[in-house]
């Protein structure tokens, strides 16, 4: 893996609340679809991204049942981009803060999603051309 | 290398986090060998002000034995080689001009931040 060819993200922002994470998954997109080696790390309310629990519903606003609402979550979204960065034989490594797990409840995140610390935050932005981080405001 | 955490949204979630989680995460990438400093600005440079207390939240029978402390963490970063610097215009902007603030603190005008910010090898605006 060379330096020049990864990237790293941190951001804090949590599912179904703005439009920045879901901006922070286009270009991590991107980010992946160009070929590059893609760190993320999850901080605070980003880790309920992977979080495996979320469910889809019906939408009776839409007069949709849950079938046709194919409601958007965001574990799938992250489960995607690894498929997709597995499958270009890239490196996508997703951490969670760990802290930010726990005090959350958020344990059961879906495979391929690990827990990771500030060191491996670090770590990575070490390892990378740069780092973009993404905070709530 | 070396980054510049820039923390411009204050008092995020710091009654919950009993820090502020930018502040929180710079002392732990510093503690695992990062070399890190902090630049605050806008509403941030709050956090700068000496005689902050945040204790007394209370709701029912229940409460916060443990409120931030941002002036000590402020502190203790200093004093672990943690450069804090604050937007000395942002400063003048709210008021806090002639406020004193906490030990070690630096002030930078907002037209040589661009100058502060070339010392680093990333920038990290929070």
């Amino acid at each position: 893996m060379s330096k020049d060819k990864t990237l790293t993200f941190a951001f804090m922002e949590p599912p179904f609340e703005s439009a920045r994470g879901t901006t922070v998954f286009r270009i991590v997109s991107e980010a992946v679809r160009s070929g590059f080696d893609v760190n993320v790390f999850a901080y605070e309310g980003a880790v309920m991204m992977s979080f495996a629990r979320q469910q889809q519903h019906a939408n009776a606003v839409h007069g949709r049942d849950i079938v046709e609402e194919n409601h958007p979550l965001p574990k799938d979204w992250v489960a995607a981009l690894l498929a997709e960065a597995a499958a270009k034989n890239i490196k996508l490594d997703w951490a969670n803060c760990g802290l930010c797990v726990d005090e959350r409840g958020a344990g059961e995140a879906i495979p391929g999603v690990r827990r990771g610390t500030p060191a491996d935050l670090w770590k990575m932005a070490a390892e990378s051309a740069n780092t973009l981080v993404v905070g709530t405001h | 290398m070396k980054v510049l955490q820039v923390v411009s949204s204050a008092y995020r979630a710091t009654f919950e986090e009993q820090d502020d989680t930018v502040l929180w995460l710079t002392q732990a990438m510093k503690n695992a060998g990062g070399d890190l400093d902090v630049l605050l600005t806008g509403n941030t440079v709050n956090y700068a002000v000496v005689g902050q207390d945040a204790s007394g939240l209370k709701f029912g029978q229940w409460k916060q034995t443990q409120p931030p402390r941002i002036e000590e963490d402020l502190s203790r970063m200093i004093s672990k080689g943690i450069a804090v610097i604050a937007v000395a215009d942002d400063l003048i902007d709210r008021g806090l001009g002639d406020s004193a603030l906490i030990e070690g603190v630096r002030r930078v005008h907002r037209g040589d931040v661009a100058r502060v910010m070339s010392n680093y090898d990333q920038v990290w605006r929070w």
